[in-house]
């Protein structure tokens, strides 16, 4: 079965970042392989709030289309939310010459998405603890904390530049029929 | 959809009602916006009320965060109102159940300050 949903997202000419769609025409593609047990898509989008909220809007579709339950989607969506935010604002710096990617895929075992940005590269064993004493009261640097709390598998790559974090949440198991 | 904030009068406290969601370059701004408005009227005892809080993300926490020590460091206290499950559990994760003074009742709140 063959199915796609179109988006308005910005042309995607980005050498520096790869495993993302190739795909030159302003829009990127949701397609569901022949075997229904895979299914993809990518934006790339400006370094805006705006593009943060399609992305989260699009995570949310994205999930629930490949059968997360309503406890585990908000939580997908929050993680993916959190790391377009650090593409945005950390990464690209709101640089309107920048683009960030997101890019997700549902298989038979879990959701994996990626969210890559254009920005001078991410060390994530210099992130301050947010949970120790001394941070507890800072008014930000939460953000990889909730997506390390939300999510079964984090990721980072850097590009150079950029970086790039992966995402993964697990399907749970099969219950057995009773 | 942003946030949106009504502030009430209560036995000498200041109560804000907020709805929507507290995210980055939405509720945010809207929420540090309010308290700094009620400190400079005079307000010392701030109760906000998040039962219609739909969400609240990272930077919505580190807001609440900053108007915790806004509050404080001007002499005043702040408390929290109705957390949905939610928003309940971001802090327990966050680990600032602990910090903030979290209640379900409002007239049991009014009465702690």
């Amino acid at each position: 079965m063959h199915a796609s949903l179109t988006f308005k997202v910005y042309p995607s000419k980005l050498p520096s970042l790869p495993q993302l769609s190739t795909e030159s025409a302003a829009a990127a593609k949701v397609t569901r392989l022949p075997d229904s047990t895979t299914s993809r898509t990518s934006l790339t989008l400006a370094s805006s709030l705006e593009s943060v909220n399609t992305v989260e809007k699009t995570t949310e579709e994205f999930a629930v289309r490949a059968g997360f339950d309503e406890d585990t989607v908000p939580n997908i969506v929050m993680a993916v939310r959190e790391a377009a935010i650090n593409a945005v604002l950390h990464g690209n710096a709101y640089d309107p010459a920048k683009r960030f990617t997101a890019s997700f895929e549902a298989n038979s075992d879990a959701l994996v998405i990626r969210i890559a940005d254009q920005g001078p590269g991410l060390d994530p064993n210099t992130l301050p603890d947010p949970l120790a004493p001394e941070n507890i009261l800072r008014g930000s640097g939460r953000g990889i904390f909730l997506i390390r709390a939300f999510m079964d598998e984090v990721h980072f790559r850097q590009l150079h530049p950029g970086t790039e974090l992966t995402l993964i949440k697990h399907r749970a198991p099969a219950q057995p029929a009773a | 959809m942003s946030m949106k904030v009504a502030t009430r009068q209560v036995d000498g406290v200041t109560i804000l009602d907020l709805s929507g969601r507290i995210t980055l370059g939405e509720g945010s701004v809207t929420l540090r916006d309010s308290v700094r408005d009620v400190l400079a009227k005079g307000s010392r005892k701030i109760l906000l009320n998040l039962a219609d809080v739909s969400y609240i993300d990272s930077s919505g926490v580190g807001e609440l965060v900053s108007a915790f020590t806004s509050v404080k460091n001007a002499g005043g206290e702040l408390k929290l109102l109705n957390l949905t499950k939610k928003v309940n559990d971001l802090l327990q994760i966050t680990k600032l159940y602990t910090v903030f003074d979290i209640w379900d009742n409002e007239a049991s709140a009014v009465s702690a300050f």
